[in-house]
This record gives C-alpha cells, sequence and structure tokens, in this order.
C-alpha cells in the first residue's frame, strides 16, 4: 500500500472488555498502515469498533478490564509496550485527537484560551506566558476563531458546536502532531458546518504534513479528502482499499451495501435508497463464521465456507476483502451494480 | 455576576419573609393558648385574660406579628408597666423560663455551632477522602472498606452511635471523661474534650452519604469525554484528578453539604440528648416538652434562617465555581 516506512503500522491488534456476559472483543485482530501525511478513512456503523481501535492507539482506555494485545508501531517504537510515562508525553504531542461532540469533550470549568495553553504547555513547560498567549492566539487564528484575542477568556458553552469543534481542533494541533485522529468529528455539528470542518482539518493537515485518521460512518464525508479506506464489521477489516477502488469497484458485500445506500442517495440515477438489513452482532461469543453472514445478500449462494470459517483479508481485484466470494463473482457484482 | 448575587440575595431576603410569617402563622394557629401558657397550672381565668390583653394576644393575627417583626427591629416590652423589656433583636419573651427568647439563642447557638462546625469540617474529611480513595481504588480493598463504611454508617441510627461512644470511650476505658460542655472562652481544652465524642459520632452517621456522592460522583465524571480527551492531551494522570474530576465531581456535594451544615446550626436534636449539650436542638426539645412557644417560634424561625442563608451563599458560591451558572 505504501512504499516508505509507514507513521503509524497497525499489526494484530486486538482490544477486549471483560464484561458479566463474557468477553467483548471489541477489536479483533486489525492490522494498516498510516503514511507521512496521508489521510485514511475508516468507515464502519457504531458498535463496529472503530473509535475502540483509536482509544487503543492513544491508549485511552485506562480500566482495568480492558485486553489490548498486538503491536502498535509509530515511528517503528510499539505504543503498547511503552511506560505510562513515556506514554504521556506521546498523547497530544506525537498524536492528537478530536472528538465527535465538542461541546462534552471541552471542559466547561475552564477558559477556552486556558485548555489550548495547558495543551501545549503539557509538552513545553515553563514556556512565558506572553510566548504561551501568541501561540494560542495564532492556533485560534488558524481554525477560524473570530475576535480570538477576546474569545480566549470565554468558555466552552460560550460558543456554537461549529466554533467549539474549531478550538478543539486548535488545541489538538497546537503541538503540531504528526498524526491526527478525527473521532467522527462532524457527526454532532450542522450539516452546513460540517464540510467547512473536514475542510479545515485537510488544510492543517496539509500545512503541518500530518497525517490523519478520520473515523467516520458516512462514506460521503471520506471521498473528498482521503486516500485510503478501511471497512470495519464486528471488529474486524472487511475491506482495506484506496479510496477511488473502494467506491468503483467496492469487493466486500459489506463495503457494496454501504455504497448504494449512499449512491441512490445523492446520484439521480433510478435506484432507491437500500438499506442492509438486520443489525450488527453482538460481540461477545462470535461464532467462526462470517460476521456478516446473516446480512449478506450473497448468503443464498453456494458458499459453505461462509458458515464454518471466518475469511480472511485477501487481494481481490483493487482491494483487499474479507470475504469468501470469489474474485470472478465479485466482479460480476460489480460489473452489475456499480460499473458506470 | 454582580446582578446575579444582588438578584440571589434579594430572593433570600423575600424568602426571610414568607418564612417568618409563615411559621408565626402555623404557630399561632396551634390549639393551646398561648395567653393560658403565660401563667400555672391553676390559673384564674381572670389573670389568664388580664394577660391576653396585655401581651396583645387579643389582636388580628396580622397585628400580632407586626409586633413580633417590629420586636426584633426594635425591641419590645412584653406585659404593661412593671413588664419585660427585651432589646432588639427581641424573639420573644417565655414565661416558663421568665427570659427573653433572644437571650435563650445566643445561649444556646454557640454550644450548637461547636458541634457544628466541628462535626462538619470532620464529616467533609472522611466523607470526601473515603469517598475519593473507593472511587481511585474501584473494586478493590479499599473500595470495599469504604463502602463497606458507609453502608453501616447509614445503617446506624446517631443515638446508637453515640451511646456506643459513650460505653466505649467513657465507661469502658476511660479514655474521655463523661461530655460536660464548657464554654470555648472559659476553658478550650475542656471545651474540645466535650466535644470530641459528639463530632465523631455525627460525622460518622453523616459522611457515610457524603462517601457514596463522592464516589458516584467521581466515577461518573471519569467516564466525561473531558476527561478523555484530557488525557488525549498528554496530562498527568494526578493533575486530571484534580483538576478536571475533583473539581466537576465535587460541585454537587457542595450544594448539598451548605444544606446539611445549615440543617445542623438548627441544632442536633438526637446528639446533643445524647451528649447533653445545651444547644439548640436541647431547647426546642424543652420547648416542646413545655409548649413553650415563644421558644419554639424562635428556634424554627433561626433553623429557617440558617437554610436561607446557606442557600443562597451555595448558590453564589456556585456562581464562582461553574461558569455555566453565572450566565443565566
Amino acid at each position: 500500500m505504501t512504499n516508505a516506512t509507514p507513521l503509524l503500522s497497525v499489526r494484530d491488534l486486538h482490544v477486549s472488555f471483560k464484561t458479566n456476559d463474557g468477553i467483548v472483543k471489541a477489536v479483533d485482530g486489525v492490522s494498516f498502515d498510516v503514511a507521512n501525511g496521508q489521510t485514511m478513512g475508516i468507515v464502519g456503523e457504531s458498535g463496529s469498533g472503530k473509535s475502540v481501535m483509536v482509544s487503543a492507539i492513544m491508549r485511552l482506555n485506562f480500566g482495568t478490564d480492558v485486553i489490548v494485545s498486538g503491536q502498535i508501531l509509530l515511528n517503528g517504537i510499539d505504543l503498547l509496550a511503552l511506560p505510562e510515562s513515556e506514554m504521556r508525553q506521546v498523547r497530544g504531542r506525537d498524536i492528537a485527537m478530536i472528538f465527535q461532540d465538542p461541546l462534552s469533550a471541552l471542559n466547561p470549568f475552564y477558559t477556552v484560551g486556558y485548555q489550548i495553553a495547558e495543551a501545549y504547555l503539557v509538552h513545553h513547560p515553563k514556556t512565558p506566558k506572553a510566548q504561551v498567549e501568541a501561540i494560542v492566539l495564532n492556533a485560534l487564528d488558524k481554525v477560524g476563531i473570530p475576535d480570538a484575542r477576546k474569545r480566549i477568556k470565554s468558555y466552552p458553552h460560550e460558543f456554537s458546536g461549529g466554533m467549539r469543534q474549531r478550538i478543539v481542533i486548535a488545541m489538538a494541533l497546537i503541538n503540531k502532531p504528526k498524526l491526527l485522529i478525527a473521532d467522527e468529528p462532524t457527526t454532532a455539528l450542522d450539516v452546513t458546518v460540517q464540510a467547512q470542518i473536514l475542510e479545515l482539518i485537510d488544510s492543517l493537515r496539509e500545512e503541518n504534513n500530518s497525517a490523519v485518521m478520520l473515523i467516520t460512518h458516512d462514506l460521503g464525508v471520506v471521498a473528498e479528502t482521503i486516500q485510503q479506506v478501511m471497512v470495519m464489521y464486528a471488529g474486524r477489516t472487511a475491506e482495506y482499499a484506496a479510496v477511488q477502488d473502494l467506491f468503483d469497484t467496492p469487493s466486500h458485500p459489506y463495503t457494496q451495501g454501504l455504497l448504494r445506500a449512499v449512491r441512490s442517495f445523492d446520484q439521480s440515477t433510478r435506484g432507491s435508497l437500500v438499506s442492509i438489513s438486520g443489525t450488527p452482532p453482538s460481540l461477545i461469543n462470535l461464532p467462526e463464521a462470517c460476521a456478516f453472514r446473516p446480512r449478506c445478500s450473497h448468503e443464498k449462494g453456494p458458499l459453505s465456507a461462509c458458515a464454518t470459517q471466518r475469511p480472511e483479508l485477501r487481494t481481490i481485484g483493487a482491494s483487499q476483502s474479507a470475504c469468501h466470494l470469489s474474485a470472478d463473482e465479485v466482479s460480476r457484482v460489480q460489473r452489475e451494480a456499480f460499473s458506470k | 455576576m454582580l446582578i446575579f448575587i444582588a438578584r440571589r440575595l434579594l430572593f433570600a431576603l423575600a424568602l426571610l419573609f414568607a418564612v417568618s410569617a409563615f411559621t408565626y402563622v402555623i404557630f399561632a394557629a396551634l390549639p393551646s393558648d398561648p395567653a393560658a401558657l403565660t401563667c400555672g397550672k391553676n390559673c384564674r381565668p381572670e389573670v389568664i385574660a388580664m394577660n391576653r390583653v396585655r401581651l396583645g394576644y387579643d389582636k388580628p393575627i396580622v397585628v400580632q406579628y407586626g409586633q413580633y417583626l417590629k420586636g426584633i427591629v426594635k425591641g419590645r416590652t412584653y406585659g404593661a408597666s412593671e413588664g419585660v423589656h427585651c432589646p432588639a433583636p427581641s424573639l420573644g419573651y417565655s414565661f416558663r423560663k421568665h427570659q427573653c427568647v433572644t437571650d435563650l439563642i445566643t445561649r444556646s447557638l454557640p454550644v450548637t455551632a461547636s458541634v457544628a462546625l466541628g462535626a462538619f469540617v470532620l464529616w467533609m474529611l472522611i466523607g470526601i477522602g473515603l469517598g475519593t480513595m473507593a472511587a481511585l481504588k474501584r473494586g478493590r480493598w479499599p473500595d470495599r472498606l469504604a463502602t463497606g463504611f458507609s453502608v453501616v454508617g447509614i445503617s446506624l441510627p446517631t443515638f446508637f452511635v453515640g451511646l456506643l461512644a459513650i460505653m466505649v470511650f467513657v465507661i469502658w476505658t476511660g479514655l474521655l471523661p463523661f461530655p460536660r460542655y464548657e464554654g470555648i472562652t472559659s476553658n478550650p481544652a475542656k471545651w474540645f474534650m466535650s466535644l470530641i465524642l459528639p463530632w465523631f459520632t455525627l460525622a460518622i452517621v453523616s459522611a457515610s452519604s457524603y462517601v457514596r456522592l463522592t464516589r458516584n460522583g467521581i466515577l461518573e465524571v471519569m467516564n466525561e469525554e473531558f476527561v478523555r480527551l484530557g488525557l488525549a492531551k498528554g496530562l498527568r494522570r494526578r493533575t486530571l484528578i484534580v483538576k478536571y474530576v475533583m473539581r466537576a465531581a465535587l460541585l454537587p456535594i457542595v450544594t448539598i453539604a451548605g444544606l446539611d451544615f445549615a440543617a445542623l446550626l438548627g441544632g442536633a436534636v438526637i446528639t446533643e440528648s445524647v451528649f447533653n449539650l445545651p444547644g439548640m436542638g436541647k431547647l426546642s426539645i424543652m420547648a416542646v416538652n413545655d409548649s413553650d412557644l415563644p421558644i419554639l417560634v424562635a428556634t424554627t424561625l433561626v433553623a429557617a434562617v440558617f437554610i436561607v442563608i446557606a442557600n443562597a451563599f451555595v448558590d453564589i458560591l456556585y456562581g464562582f465555581l461553574d461558569p455555566r451558572v453565572r450566565s443565566y
């Protein structure tokens, strides 16, 4: 996928939670790379393990009942092996995060200026006050907060949703992180603001030459700014491809379903909105079978393997797909439904 | 912020008026005749009738209430020519005790305040301390210990804990003398010794619910998104717990603590009875037994005043602590 050494390389990541009902395998063996300056998209419906996975990358699940295994290599250093004191240096400096709901992500008791300054000061202690203020003002300017000098004394609740998200972005980028994780950054915002925020993230990525991991459940969101996409289902990778390939020749029935749900909606072709029936499976005690099988439109097909074997990720056409379907069958479906 | 404070204080003042009027009316509506209570059991009806006129109990209730308020502001002479004068603020005259009610209260209040203040400090320390410990070590033995303490503390009635304490520390081991209240000005050491047991008794009983409040509050805030963002910024765990978690978690506790403390100032009835402390609670109990209406009105009123003041104070404090409250 990428030829240079990747910035972030996740290998066989597993994240499980111990609950009273059993062990929930929220992320179950996921691997991917993110290159410098690249934007990677992670798509999947609620409960597919996206957010848990990015929390694991920053080691934010600090409860005792979480089990994380695998490797998370940032420039070759395994974050999972770092002691907490060193991991703390990585958080906010090398990897920063933008949260879904900026209102609940900002501390209601401190002014935004204070909170942004705090993010800078953690990693640059003893910086003179005036200099920190200049940096904070500059950061707010960059994300397009008007009248920043006055606004740094305001509290989060005194801003609109879009402005709050800009503040969270300013905070995340204040230390020029190499990797920016955006966990559904537009979900809690008005539709009119969503595009602005995505554009802002992308322009700042370019300016800082950071890599971005954009988590979303909205395929429409990813199309513009993303190079690689990973589609997740039930804690696993369903499909992993370059964004153009994913849109043109989706290999996994789940991806195809997702695309049909979007396409018929925003294009003027005659098809109606096609939803994927059913709901994602419970992640406790998943059987040795394809997790998507109960919802798969190919289920009537002759593949007994679907019921007895979990499909591994393999190359089908231009993408990697975790599906038992043969390449021929996949391309037949692609021709029928997705050729232009 | 100033407008917020001014508005809150005005509201408190109005509330005080309402409370005083309400209290006065309730006690006036009681079936016992205040005039009959001014002299002994075998009182002649003429004396009662005379006292009724002399003390103004024959006038309409509104007038009586007006006189009562006037007494608070200017002082009042009870009875006609050879009557007793109680200087302002006069809360009435007790014919049972032949004393101005205000004097009785100024003598009882320091006792109750001593009990309340010490107990309050102790129970906040114990409650918040144990609660924080339980939350930070959730599921492990410190948590079990603290929650266990809180269950036991909530289940035990005050008088039981108090009597148990007397039994263990005074009668069995003799570590402490039997509590006999001594004013702080006359003998600070004795004052302190006499209050240790009441303080701990009240503190243990009240701290129990604060252990739970604190523990649950902290656990709840720990799951907040802004705490995760703080962690994602690279903040130290300790910084995060003090600056982010505790600040948010202790906020609601401030409210409850303020009101609990105020309620205590009105008299810790049971504790004062168990330890024989001549405080507001004891005064109220005696007044109830004697049907001493002027005292009852006054103690009720004083307790209400504390609650109203504490309420206003907590609200204003909240405005300082939580920027979201300020803006409306």
